[in-house]
């Protein structure tokens, strides 16, 4: 290739660029939080192993990001948030994305199956089908209560982890996987609120728009309170203990009473005080899913103590 | 007007080829690591540990 059309393909890619497609902001929550359901399963894993495990459950993460913004690309252009990313911004071929995805899926799902069991590999390999397939394909565009099925994507992780360790699923695990599951709506509905992304432009059915703001505001409250029976619950099983419990009692007070101030609320309040409660809402969630997870763990590696655990 | 050796697209190419090449070095790192603690942690029929009711007996 000679130095002249070198110098006209001035936008190709660099490593970064890459790496960006596989999201690493959500990659992080996937890497804690199968983590947890990893060290709180009752059976010992190899460090080695453990860390082999994580390391592919992310990456099967990220290959879904990259097969997201793939799928996804029409819309990125649209948006302003996500007009920068690699696709839209012409630094990645849509072609390129979709390769790297299915690669980076095949290659996860199987060294999982190789490093842990079989299942937790099926289960990966479930996992991304469900966040490209049944969420992004099918049913974001389709349905307002897209981010509520959007959730159990997210929320798979720590059953993979705890699938690493025992080789199936337990209500422990079916717990953790509720948590987050209900834990998604009212955290991105928040988000919605204050955001006010351009999702009607690209043809995206968010709550927001199709049943408006105040209905947002209740829906909020109505997942707020059903997620705290099962944070509860999750206390009261073998891998929860009396700091779960109170880590439970707490958050959940605290993030029902930030609900409330949301469903009392109108636009006018809220854009008056520029989305106070809307964004403190948005930051406890945060708070109370890494606090959760911090609970359990905390509660296991007290357990050699004989203080952790009921 | 002089010739530069290395335009930034030249960096850009160098990231990439270093970021795939270590890469490729840290998975040939895992599947090593991996069969290490697989074979050292196997019984004496070659088991995985807890499977030795198994086919070895």
């Amino acid at each position: 290739m000679s130095d002249f059309s070198a110098i006209d393909h001035g936008r190709e890619a660099g490593f970064g660029d890459y790496v960006q497609l596989l999201k690493p902001r959500v990659m992080s929550l996937v890497v804690f939080t199968a983590m947890v359901g990893l060290i709180v399963a009752p059976v010992p894993v190899h460090p080695f192993v453990a860390f082999t495990a994580i390391l592919f459950i992310a990456l099967g993460g990220g290959a879904s990001g990259a097969l997201n913004m793939w799928y996804d690309a029409d819309i990125d252009r649209v948006m302003r948030r996500t007009r920068s990313r690699p696709i839209p911004a012409g630094r990645v071929s849509e072609g390129e994305a979709l390769g790297l995805g299915l690669a980076l899926s095949g290659l996860s799902c199987v060294m999982l199956g190789l490093a842990a069991n079989w299942f937790a590999g099926a289960f990966l390999a479930f996992t991304i089908f469900f966040y490209i397939v049944i969420y992004t394909m099918w049913l974001k565009r389709s349905t307002p209560q897209n981010i509520v099925i959007g959730g159990a994507a997210g929320a798979f992780p720590p059953m993979i982890g705890w699938a690493v360790a025992t080789g199936g699923v337990a209500p422990e695990s079916l717990l953790m996987f509720a948590l987050i599951f209900m834990w998604t709506p009212p955290h991105f509905w928040a988000l919605a609120l204050f955001m006010k992304d351009d999702y009607s432009k690209a043809g995206v059915p968010m709550l927001t728009v199709t049943h408006g703001r105040a209905a947002t505001r209740k829906h909020i409250l109505v997942y707020t309170i059903l997620l705290a029976p099962f944070a509860l619950a999750l206390a009261f099983t073998s891998i929860g203990g009396p700091v779960t419990l109170a880590a439970a009692v707490v958050l959940n007070a605290l993030f029902i009473r930030g609900a409330i101030r949301i469903a009392r609320r109108d636009e006018v309040a809220a854009e008056a005080d520029g989305y106070k409660a809307e964004k403190a809402f948005f930051r406890l969630s945060l708070g109370y899913l890494f606090l959760h997870f911090g609970a359990l763990l905390v509660e296991t590696s007290l357990m050699p103590f004989g203080l952790g655990g009921w | 007007m002089a010739i530069h050796p290395t335009h930034e697209l030249h960096g850009r190419r160098w990231s990439r080829n270093l970021g795939l090449g270590l890469a490729l070095a840290a998975l040939v790192a895992i599947v090593f690591g991996l069969t290490v603690v697989k074979v050292s942690r196997q019984d004496a029929n070659g088991n995985p540990p807890g499977m030795s009711q198994g086919a070895g007996n």
